[in-house]
């Protein structure tokens, strides 16, 4: 479905060459749900306008849905929808007006927009909105109505940009029920930007790290977390000075009288660790074990965490 | 070229639409040039010969002149938000875009114009039907290629745009000054006189004040149609560029 090489996007900003995309090379077969996942600014709605033939690439090819982005937009366009990070209906027009604007661009009759338009106001709970302007919408409601735009054309390659950013804990989650519904009734594929951890976690079977315009990691939830981060033992000793020890036997780190540190197999390891502590006659308080999170892979191949800025640029 | 006739179709109708849904809006654009006309029409009553006469083709110039300004900002507010973006993404025909827009926009102009000539009759506007008819028309060219020098700096200016609130804001009030809408340009100093000649509007105006008299043989009428054009053409040819390039 997507074919990327060396993928790069170059913006001037006062004489300066900012590299937004430097040099992707993606494939996404069809029927999958990828979810792009990075830090504010690293390039995941450049990467997604240049594979939406929005913007050009500065060097480098895509081929989405069959077809070059950059030698046939119009064969490309045809057969992907795109939910933009930012709000798709006109502020002056009806949602229902909207939508029927919206499949007369895809070159549908009048009536088939139409009635398309109805069929999506159904299909995500959006018919007693649909005589509303966009602005009197909630956050969760309107993006519902960026997705029935979206879909218009029953695309069976959709690109949603921070689908679920900014909406309360019950409207992300009512989001991402929509999205999941969509993969199973009509087996689209979708690709999509997020910057919430769990969300990639759970929801997608492939997920793509991108930070500073380059892919970092690429792989399911489980094995970049598996290869790339390991479990993780958490204990606290009664004494500070006790931390800094077991800290040095475990080949941790010991922030106050908290001492955490990454190995293969927590369960495993911690009863060993536990009988070295109790040797060296440290008190150890309490013990747990964790399993990795996304944050520790970016972490991991970083030095920073994803969760230091949530503030969506 | 069927494609390209449906595109522009649906572009007009979404932007006619709302116009359509609640027309008082239009009265409401229509205020200030209306305002302008009953308190300037007034007070110059008598030292331009029949003021309505004189006063009618200056306040449509004007007109032309904010309405196509104000569809700039309307693209530019689609620009912003996420609509447009949203049907950059869409086969939609890219000059369709334009053209369709500039028709409502023109539309809405035509409709204006008549309602301004038809409350100026009761009040002494002599009307001659060939020089309105024909000067409507040289208006709608004008308003074309402003339509689409709007769209230009519309999309010149997104994604922040405050260089569309730095030029509309400088330009419009010497546009005006400077081409005789308000004031004859006769009674200025000769320096604003000078600026006025190389002011396209000018030649605009004076024509519409010729056509409006039924004199449709005056030698402005063919400055004011050149003028016209060439901002028309310079209009289509920097917008469609624009639209064509990706926003
Ligand atoms: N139109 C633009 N002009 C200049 N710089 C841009 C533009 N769009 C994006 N950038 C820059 O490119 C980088 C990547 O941005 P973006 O793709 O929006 O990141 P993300 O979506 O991952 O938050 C950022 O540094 C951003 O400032
Ligand atoms: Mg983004």
């Amino acid at each position: 479905m997507i074919h990327a090489r060396g993928l790069t996007r170059e913006f001037k900003v006062k004489k300066e060459t900012v590299t937004a995309v430097a040099g992707i090379d993606l494939d996404v077969e069809a029927g999958q749900l990828v979810a792009f996942l990075g830090p504010n600014g690293a390039g995941k709605s450049t990467t997604l306008r240049m594979l939406t033939t929005l913007l050009p690439p500065t060097s480098g090819t895509a081929t989405v849905a069959g077809h070059d982005v950059a030698s046939h937009p119009a064969a490309v366009r045809l057969r992907i929808g795109y939910v933009g990070q930012k709000n798709s209906a006109g502020e002056n027009f009806l949602v229902r007006d909207e939508l029927v604007t919206q499949g007369r661009c895809y070159g549908l009759s009048i009536r088939d927009a139409a009635a398309r338009a109805d069929e999506l106001l159904d299909l995500l709970d959006l018919r007693p909105l649909a005589r509303r302007k966009p602005g009197t919408l909630s956050g969760g409601q309107r993006r519902r109505l960026d997705i029935a735009l979206g879909l218009i054309h029953r695309p069976g390659l959709l690109f949603l940009d921070e689908p679920s950013t900014g909406l309360d804990p019950k409207s992300r989650a009512d989001i991402w029920q929509h999205i999941l519904r969509l993969r199973e009734t009509f087996g689209t594929t979708l690709f999509l930007t997020t910057h919430y951890l769990e969300e990639a976690d759970n929801m997608a079977e492939r997920v793509v790290i991108i930070d500073g315009g380059r892919i970092i990691a690429d792989g399911t939830a489980e094995r970049l977390k598996n290869d790339l981060a390991g479990d993780h033992i958490t204990i606290t000793t009664s004494t500070e000075r006790e931390a800094r020890t077991a800290a040095r036997i475990g080949d941790g780190t010991a922030t106050g009288t908290t001492v955490r540190l990454q190995v293969p197999n927590a369960a495993a390891a911690l009863p060993d660790y536990l009988r070295t502590l109790d040797g060296a006659g440290i008190k150890v308080t309490t013990a747990e074990t964790a399993r990795p999170t996304l944050d520790d892979v970016f972490l991991a191949l970083t030095g920073r965490s994803l969760t230091d800025d949530d503030i969506p640029a | 070229m069927t494609t390209f006739l449906r595109d522009t179709t649906t572009v007009f109708s979404r932007e006619v639409k709302p116009s359509l849904r609640e027309p008082v809006g239009l009265l409401f654009e229509m205020g200030q040039p209306l305002l302008f006309l009953f308190l300037f029409g007034s007070l110059l009553d008598g030292t331009v010969g029949s003021s309505w006469q004189w006063f009618v083709p200056g306040i449509l110039v004007m007109m032309c002149l904010t309405g196509p300004l104000a569809a700039g900002y309307t693209l530019l507010v689609e620009l912003i938000g996420g609509s447009m973006e949203r049907m950059m993404v869409t086969p939609l025909n890219r000059t369709a875009m334009l053209v369709g827009r500039t028709m409502k926009e023109m539309i809405v102009l035509l409709v204006q114009a008549v309602l301004i000539i038809l409350l100026a009759l009761p009040l002494g506007f002599e009307l001659h039907p060939v020089g309105v008819l024909t000067g409507l028309v040289q208006l709608v060219i004008f308003g074309v290629g402003l339509g689409s020098l709007s769209f230009v700096l519309a999309i010149k200016s997104a994604p922040g745009g405050t260089l569309f609130y730095i030029v509309s804001q400088s330009i419009m009030f010497p546009l005006l000054l400077c081409s005789g809408v308000l004031l004859p340009l006769d009674a200025a100093p000769a320096w604003l006189q000078t600026i006025g000649y190389a002011n396209p509007v000018t030649y605009v105006v004076d024509a519409q004040r010729a056509l409006f008299a039924g004199d449709l043989a005056n030698l402005s009428v063919l400055y004011g149609t050149a003028a016209a054009c060439a901002v028309a053409a310079v209009g289509l040819y920097l917008g469609n560029r624009a639209m064509r390039r990706g926003v």
